[in-house]
């Protein structure tokens, strides 16, 4: 099969791409956006963010998620932050260096002109959820606080506690709330996609199986959004909710979606190590954990002894040693490939000898145990929870563990994929983080194509749309469906 | 005045107006216990005496003494409905459920304790308040004051029987641990509560649910050793 | 480890459940609660019997999803974790573990261990947001919120949604959940705009779901997996009664509810 890859790109000069294809693109009237149906499946920070958005702007918007609440998406278990080019700190950001850092840390394989884009409406997301209500940490002065992430030399990282995806992510559910309560959004909760439907090469609908009752029901529309997250749980393990299936993605691509960069899975290097056979999934610890813990393991293989009776200069602090000018806040990849190398080695610590050392001895010392349990107080205590070992006294052992898919169905610029009137938002897009997403990035994409950019590019096509609807007993759904039911 | 009607049929609406009334009893409380530690003087009955005339001939009085009937039937009237509610909305109970991990039993047990003390309050009214009102009490008369219908003297008989003793120390048992956490949820109710005074409600709470009825029961407790002897 | 499992099974909304029991062996400390009901659920389907069904979903104490009354506690023994944070390690060999669904009127039991908690998105509906369209909103650092204002609304804005308050109040009140959301809001300055017909709407549909009222015997608090406070439940209750006699709002002559 051949394809043209149009990837409908706008000319002109980087900074200007997106203001002038704004102008550009074509506009659906107001009183003939109703006339409109569009799906949403998945209600994480893309979804919630783009039902609602189209929501206000118009739509009847059908949402879906297989949890028993849109505010469940796993979004919610981010810890870390959200990246935004807004320079409050004036150590020299801006919307390029932004763009800069997220295309150097993707190895240079995103599309420039999508990345720019994201640097650009950054500043309007974190503006856009201050007006929401979400608590983002603040200074005493009461402005909004950064700190600074792996693979950025500025601070432009906003944050709630360690709890920024679930405060986005409720920021995002209440918008859509409020359309439910409007009545321009039906929710469906509990509901799972099976199928995409296109009719006449066009996405026209999908068939969804309702969990409770495991009904099998067809639902038509005039363009599909999928937003719904990564494949990372394609392994046996990773940091994914459990029922984060990647059913979704796969079967838009069943049906002609083509997919892009399958390969770039980000290997986070902050996760608790694998204890047992009957583990179901792997828990993350923020990356900001780098910011204060030192990474090392023992300098000679099959060293046994506990930690505390490894002195100085029988570690190895390899990060450090390696990469001195960033040290423990290398990017993700280099983090995790380099744990990976040692335990290799032999070198590897715990039960298993696969983990690394991440000890806070230094930091305790250098800026005392209570600041150490406001800053990660909460991932100190999850630690604790899952390993029974306390943090605080004995180094906390971490491993690489699958985390996030860069990689997704392939967009356009208007983030449409290879199905006309099919969209892929966030995570199950892949045109945003090349081959490697950095830290405090996936909240901001997520935001910026449900809340900024679909809102606009779902016009273009729809413009050129009859309102018509199709049937749910055309000859397309009912095949999908019933191949559902064999 | 619907917009009143509909605010107090809420679930919060409801929740003021136990607050208001307790906070009211919890104030004639004070007074009530006040007069009654005249009981303790041993002179005949003479100060109470002059006491209970007081109370039920001055107007001011008489006019809180309506608004007290009147919080004491509202308080329970409403925890009836309020019970029902909160009844309903668990049809199903726990097979087996640790409550006391997560809440003291006299918190869980308003209703009972608040039980215990309204038959204690249809005896006591029976006893003293009817009479006082309506039976035909002896009348004592003190140099040069007149008249004084003798309540001390029921009191005192009253108090001479050991099962009526032992009621009112069960019963203040059951205001006491009442209190307890009546006190300071009123003050949570009507959303008084800030790090600075709440410690101070708490401790107040505290020892208000331990002294008052406390100095209640001690009354027929004195009363009824001194009978004895 | 060896465990007795006592687990309410029920088929549907309409069925009668019953407390089955299940013998399961060789579970690793290490293991979390669902990974232990994962491999009762794999030797029931090995066994061609029907797994049980819980609800379940990041497995990392944030989502909310996961439920279960385990011993008489909701979400367990611990404190301030939810099922799936706890772990097999709190509970001694030879234990027998009971574990019943949430029970509630407002959250009707779908199937065994899973109960329907859209009662709290219909409260969240009724207008547990900030009525703000995307776009058009002023910079982020127009207004500034001192650090404890923040911090206040961000330890109420902590709730996941999981429903253990309901779970264990005596009365089923889910007065911390509603209070957690509009504290959170009526704390910041972009929340103060609708702070009354917030306070009036979300406490309406409440009342309506069916919740029980609040005896602030402080339950909740002790067994919510956030710890969120019973001073927020005291915030809300200010917030009422100040929007009930201040608000705009008369019965029959105006929607509460403008959107």
């Amino acid at each position: 099969m051949s394809m043209k890859f149009d990837s409908k790109t706008p000319g002109g000069p980087l900074e200007d791409k997106w203001s002038k294809h704004i102008f550009d693109i074509k506009l659906v009237n107001p009183a003939n956006k109703r006339k409109f149906d569009i799906i949403v499946v998945g209600t994480g920070l893309a979804g919630a963010s783009a039902a609602a958005t189209l929501a206000e702007l118009g739509y009847n918007i059908k949402a879906f998620c297989f949890q028993d609440s849109p505010r469940r998406a796993h979004s919610i278990a981010a810890q870390g932050g959200i990246n935004a080019a807004k320079n409050y700190q004036n150590d020299g950001d801006s919307v390029y260096r932004l763009f800069y850092d997220t295309i150097k840390g993707g190895d240079y394989r995103s599309r420039e002109a999508n990345v720019y884009r994201l640097a650009e409406v950054s500043e309007n997301i974190i503006d856009q959820c201050v007006a929401q209500g979400v608590p983002f940490a603040r200074e005493y002065g009461g402005l909004l606080a950064n700190r600074s992430f792996g693979g950025a030399q500025v601070s432009r990282t906003f944050y709630a506690r360690g709890q920024t995806g679930q405060q986005l992510l409720l920021g995002a559910y209440s918008a859509l709330s409020r359309q439910v309560a409007n009545g321009k959004v039906q929710m469906f909760p509990r509901t799972e996609m099976l199928d995409l439907v296109v009719v006449d090469g066009h996405a026209r609908g999908i068939i969804a199986r309702n969990l409770i009752t495991g009904k099998i029901v067809s639902y038509s529309a005039h363009a599909v959004v999928l937003a719904t997250g990564g494949y990372g749980n394609v392994f046996y393990l990773s940091t994914n909710a459990m029922a984060s299936n990647t059913t979704a993605i796969w079967r838009a691509h069943k049906k002609g979606a083509l997919f892009a960069n399958p390969c770039f899975t980000q290997i986070h290097p902050t996760c608790i190590p694998v204890s047992g056979d009957h583990q179901s999934k792997l828990t993350l610890m923020s990356e900001s954990l780098r910011n204060d813990g030192r990474v090392w393991v023992p300098k000679t293989k099959g060293d046994n002894r506990i930690p505390a009776d490894i002195p100085e200069d029988e570690r190895d602090y390899f990060l450090e040693r390696r990469y001195p000018s960033f040290g423990n806040l290398v990017p993700r990849d280099v983090a995790s490939r380099n744990a990976k190398l040692v335990c290799d080695e032999g070198r590897g610590v715990g039960a298993t000898g696969l983990a690394v050392y991440l000890d806070f001895e230094d930091a305790i010392k250098r800026i005392g145990r209570d600041t150490i349990e406001s800053k990660y107080g909460n991932l100190f205590d999850m630690y604790k929870q899952i390993t029974g070992e306390n943090p605080y006294e004995k180094p906390m052992r971490i491993y690489p563990a699958v985390h996030y898919t860069m990689g997704g169905l392939w967009v356009d610029y208007n983030l449409m994929t290879s199905i006309p009137g099919c969209y892929a938002l966030g995570e199950a897009n892949f045109s945003d983080h090349g081959a490697n997403r950095l830290g405090a990035s996936a909240l901001m994409q997520g935001l910026a194509d449900g809340y900024f950019v679909i809102p606009y590019a779902i016009g273009d096509y729809l413009a050129t749309r009859s309102y018509d609807m199709v049937p749910t007993d055309h000859p397309e759904f009912l095949k999908a469906e019933h191949s559902k039911n064999t | 005045m619907s917009w009143l009607t509909e605010a107090l049929k809420s679930s919060l609406g409801r929740k003021l107006v136990m607050s208001f009334t307790g906070l009211f009893l919890i104030l004639f409380l004070v007074g009530h216990m006040l007069g009654n530690t005249l009981l303790f003087f041993d002179d005949g009955g003479q100060a109470f005496n002059e006491y209970a005339r007081f109370m039920t001939s001055t107007p001011i009085i008489q006019a809180l003494s309506l608004v007290t009937y009147a919080s004491i039937i509202i308080h329970a009237v409403y925890s009836i409905v309020i019970t029902r509610i909160n009844r309903r909305a668990r049809p199903i109970q726990y097979a087996l459920n640790k409550a006391s991990a997560s809440s003291p039993w006299y918190s869980r047990n308003m209703g009972i304790l608040g039980t215990i003390v309204l038959i204690f309050l249809v005896v006591h009214f029976r006893s003293f308040w009817y009479e006082m009102r309506f039976g035909q009490l002896p009348v004592v008369n003190y140099d040069g004051s007149g008249e004084f219908k003798d309540l001390y003297s029921i009191v005192a008989e009253s108090f001479k029987q050991w099962w009526y003793v032992l009621l009112y120390v069960v019963a203040m048992i059951g205001l006491a641990f009442h209190l307890s956490h009546g006190f300071k949820s009123a003050f949570q109710t009507l959303g008084l509560t800030h790090k600075k005074y709440t410690p101070l409600i708490e401790g107040v709470g505290l020892w208000f649910s331990i002294v008052v009825p406390t100095i209640f029961a001690l009354i027929p407790v004195v009363m009824f050793i001194k009978s004895l002897g | 480890m060896d465990f007795t499992l006592k687990i309410w099974r029920q088929k549907d909304a309409q069925s009668q459940g019953q407390f089955k029991t299940y013998q399961l062996t060789g579970i690793g400390a290490d293991n979390s609660f669902m990974e232990m009901l994962d491999e009762l659920n794999e030797h029931l389907i090995k066994n061609n019997e029907d797994p049980v069904h819980f609800d379940h979903d990041c497995r990392e104490g944030i989502c909310g999803t996961c439920s279960l009354y385990i011993n008489g506690r909701p979400h367990g023994p611990q404190k301030a974790i939810t099922t799936c944070q706890l772990h097999m390690r709190s509970f001694k060999d030879k234990d027998t573990i009971t574990i019943e669904p949430w029970r509630a009127q407002t959250f009707p039991v779908i199937r065994d261990l899973v109960v329907d908690r859209s009662a709290f998105d219909r409260i969240i509906q009724s207008g547990g947001y900030i009525s703000v369209n995307t776009g058009g909103v002023p910079d982020a650092n127009e207004t500034p919120i001192t650090t404890s204002k923040a911090n206040n609304a961000m330890d109420a804005a902590s709730c996941i949604g999981c429903g253990a308050c309901v779970a264990v109040c005596k009365n089923a009140s889910a007065m911390l959940f509603v209070a957690a959301k509009i504290s959170h809001l009526a704390q910041l300055p972009q929340g103060k705009v609708e702070a009354e017909s917030r306070a009036e709407s979300m406490v309406a549909q409440m009342d309506k779901e069916g919740f029980g009222l609040c005896t602030n015997t402080g339950a909740c608090s002790v067994e919510c997996p956030k710890e969120i406070s019973l001073t927020h439940i005291a915030r809300l209750n200010r917030q009422y009664y100040k929007a009930k006699q201040a608000s705009d709002y008369i019965p029959d002559k105006e929607e509460i509810h403008e959107g």
